[in-house]
């Protein structure tokens, strides 16, 4: 067995716990996409997470590091106080379109327009999973949910909210970015945004906001596949996927 | 001794610093005192008071319903107080803004030209300086030196020249009580 | 001894917090505590701490909860209607057994009520006011030196429970000046092993049980076991001429001060009459006021609120005698005078030895 070279391994930093997400959902691969990049940093003892309320309220069941499980929408605030009474830690709020864009919209905008030197990642798959399927802020329009059930109609319930474009309205945020994960090459790419989110971070840059476009092939309706080719059909064109800022270029 | 003393004035005539300066100097001749201002909607030139009990034990209210001695710096405040005023209590009036000075027989009555006396100084900010001096020569229940000695405490930033000018306006208003 | 300083109720309580370790303020502006916040965004920077004025107080005491979970001292402050919205966080910092402090000045209400003092807030703050089973610790003081001490205090003691500390004051203790004597700078020892971050193993802070092997039952047992503790070890209160007493005031905070002039007024006039003032408004000094209320004839609960502080008060007394309530309601304050009529007739209706 000792000649035996492992080409892979899962990351120390993921838990042995198997996750309650659905197959084929985004979280898993972003959950293993942080845990990674918080090895390769080394950075595990120093990384203090701040889960949201819906799907990924267990995130510290699966990424082993110290973690504050925030009420629902006030991640960003939490993170602060964190953050503010712990500048060497690393503070990363992980948060749903929900928790981040209804919610925990004045918290939202507000820790970015303070500047906080903190990462947001925010997961935004154009629905509430946990609740089993209802409006979210960034649901399209015309899309099917439970509380839209003949599709999001924009006089009675308003237009999708682009997070980026929101947030790229204020001076202060040093790094916005959006991007998907619905194929191996965008979520390399998606990946080294992430790197970066967290790097700018460790380097007392500012705020880094990274969204990224997930599925929920269980409440849109569809097999993993079929979900992941409606973000490209559908999902960007609304949202476009690209950088909208990146303090570094400057 | 237990004494419920209210300044009341418009806002920017200095009311609540007066009051405060008047508690310091109460607590450093070691008395138990309160200061409680009128708090609400801030508004420059609306009505202000504050209301300062002075007294050998723990001050159990610093709430006054009838004050023992009221620091009148308006007319507004006149009519306020006039009717509340305990029965033999003492009334100082800023004649400078008070024509009708007639008051309720019981009350006793002292008249200063205070906002007059402290544009001759320099400044009519001292207005509420020259009707602190009053006070003391009405009173005497705080002597003039506890007030100037507390000047620098009540207005830690202040420069010496400002210090000056008020102890001018505190001895301005002993002096020149009607 | 140190000099006297005359201070602002609200700057006393925050110089005080900051001399007892407090290095983070997080709120957001609300009359009659604004002070509290102008203080701290002056002086905090000066000791090396951080002020943030947040966005709502429920970004405040969100703010609070994280740097409380990562073992800083930190506190917030609102008036009335600020701490209505910040009880979800509470009871976040509760069930997660987060020490936080908080302090409410109370205002009237309900609703936006108006900014004269109040009492009203009694029961949100002592039975709980958010949702699920939990307790906060609630100190009440009557003047502007306890104010300060109960400020200085309750880092330790939330600390000491993991625990959320609220000090109950109002618009009077507030905006009041007094002489005040502040407390020596606190030595604070590295933040707790619990605490995010800080321990050697990894610390996860959460008040969320889905599983069964951690179900909720367990975790709220646990905290009930913790509140059954407080319980025991903190029972603050004082007796004011109560050896004697014929009569009993029960009072707290500003109210209670008034009472005690009231008390030595109607003494001069021949009326046996003392006051059981409650300090720790939860837990609450059951034991103590029985003890105090068994052979009185009448107890009069004076309140700034309406049948709020006389709940408690029938809880502990369990009838062993008779209770009358002086309630004043909508943000305004007792004066003297009114205390002793309202009681002085009651106990000549009575037929009692009401002389003078």
């Amino acid at each position: 067995m000792s000649d035996k070279k492992y080409l892979y391994k899962k990351t120390a930093v993921l838990t042995d716990k198997s996750s309650h997400y659905c197959p084929g959902c985004s979280h898993g691969l972003v959950h293993k996409m942080l845990a990674e990049i918080i090895e390769e940093f080394g950075i595990q003892k120093k990384t203090i997470f701040v889960a949201p309320v819906g799907c990924a309220v267990l995130l510290y069941d699966y990424i082993d590091c110290d973690t504050l499980e925030a009420a629902h929408g006030r991640a960003p605030a939490s993170a602060t106080g964190i953050k503010r009474s712990n500048p060497d830690n690393v503070v990363i709020a992980y948060q749903g379109d929900g928790d981040l864009l209804a919610i925990g919209m004045a918290e939202t905008i507000h820790a970015a327009n303070r500047g906080e030197n903190i990462t947001v990642i925010f997961i935004n798959n154009a629905i509430y999973g946990m609740t089993g399927g209802q409006m979210a802020p960034t649901t399209l329009v015309g899309q099917k949910t439970l509380t839209t059930p003949l599709g999001r109609n924009p006089s009675n319930e308003g237009y999708p909210i682009g997070a980026c474009e929101l947030l790229n309205t204020l001076t202060a945020p040093y790094f916005i970015e959006r991007c998907k994960v619905n194929s191996s090459k965008t979520a390399i790419y998606t990946k080294k945004v992430l790197k970066k989110a967290i790097t700018n971070q460790m380097n007392n840059k500012g705020y880094s906001f990274v969204e990224i476009l997930s599925n929920c092939n269980t409440n849109w309706g569809m097999t993993p596949l079929d979900a992941n080719k409606w973000i490209d059909e559908n999902v960007e064109k609304i949202f476009p996927v690209k950088n909208f800022r990146d303090g570094d270029a400057k | 001794m237990l004494n419920k003393i209210v300044l009341a004035g418009f806002g920017g005539q200095g009311i609540i610093v007066a009051g405060k300066l008047l508690a310091i100097s109460a607590m450093n001749e070691k008395k138990e005192t309160t200061h409680y201002p009128s708090y609400g909607a801030e508004m420059r030139g609306g009505t202000c008071s504050c209301s300062v009990v002075v007294g050998d034990n723990l001050i159990a209210s610093p709430i006054i319903k009838n004050p023992d001695i009221a620091l009148i710096f308006n007319k507004p405040s006149k009519e306020k107080y006039e009717p509340l005023m305990r029965h033999g209590g003492i009334m100082i009036l800023n004649k400078s803004l008070i024509e009708d000075t007639n008051l309720r027989g019981d009350i006793k009555k002292y008249l200063i030209k205070a906002s007059e006396i402290a544009e001759q100084l320099g400044s009519v900010k001292s207005t509420n300086m020259v009707m602190l001096g009053a006070f003391v020569k009405a009173t005497s229940i705080i002597k003039l030196d506890a007030i100037i000695n507390s000047l620098t405490i009540a207005f830690p930033n202040a420069k010496e020249k400002a210090i000056e000018l008020n102890i001018r306006a505190l001895e301005a208003g002993y002096n020149n009580l009607e | 001894m140190k000099d006297k300083i005359l201070m602002k109720g609200n700057e006393a309580l925050a110089e005080a917090a900051i001399r007892g370790g407090c290095r983070y303020y997080f709120g957001y502006p609300i009359t009659p505590q604004n002070e509290v916040p102008a203080y701290m965004s002056k002086r905090l920077p000066e000791v090396g701490g951080v002020f943030i004025q947040a966005e709502s107080e429920t970004a405040s005491i969100n703010m609070v909860y994280g740097a409380c979970a990562s073992g800083a001292r930190a506190m917030t402050s609102s008036s009335s209607p600020g701490i209505s919205l910040m009880q979800e966080g509470i009871s976040y910092i509760a069930g997660s057994e987060v020490p936080a402090v908080i302090i409410n000045v109370m205002r009237g209400g309900p609703g936006l009520g108006n900014i004269s003092p109040s009492q009203a807030d009694y029961l949100q703050s002592v039975k709980g006011g958010g949702h699920g089973d939990y307790n906060v610790i609630i100190f009440a003081p009557s003047t502007v030196q306890e104010l300060a001490d109960y400020a200085y205090d309750s880092f330790d003691v939330a600390f000491k429970y993991r625990n959320p500390v609220m000090i109950l004051a109002d618009g009077v203790l507030g905006q009041i000046s007094e002489g005040v004597i502040l407390p020596e700078f606190k030595e604070i020892k590295d933040a707790p092993e619990w605490a995010l971050g800080k321990g050697k193993e990894r610390n996860i802070i959460r008040s969320l049980f889905l599983n069964p092997e951690d179900r909720l039952t367990t975790h709220n047992i646990h905290l009930q076991e913790k509140y059954r503790r407080i319980e025991k070890e903190i029972q603050y209160f004082e007796e004011y001429k109560c050896e004697d007493a014929e009569y009993l005031i029960v009072a707290y905070g500003t109210t209670s001060r008034i009472c005690k002039s009231a008390i030595d007024n109607m003494r001069n006039n021949g009326i046996k009459i003392g006051l059981f003032r409650p300090i720790s408004l939860w837990p609450f000094p059951y034991a103590k006021l029985k003890e105090n209320a068994a052979s009185k004839e009448t107890l009069f609960v004076v309140e700034m609120a309406y049948n709020q502080l006389e709940q408690d008060v029938r809880i502990g007394v369990e009838g062993a005698a008779p209770i009358e309530r002086l309630n004043k309601l909508g943000g305004s304050v007792f004066n003297e005078e009114e205390i002793i009529d309202f009681i002085s007739n009651s106990i000549t209706l009575k037929g009692n030895k009401y002389v003078g």
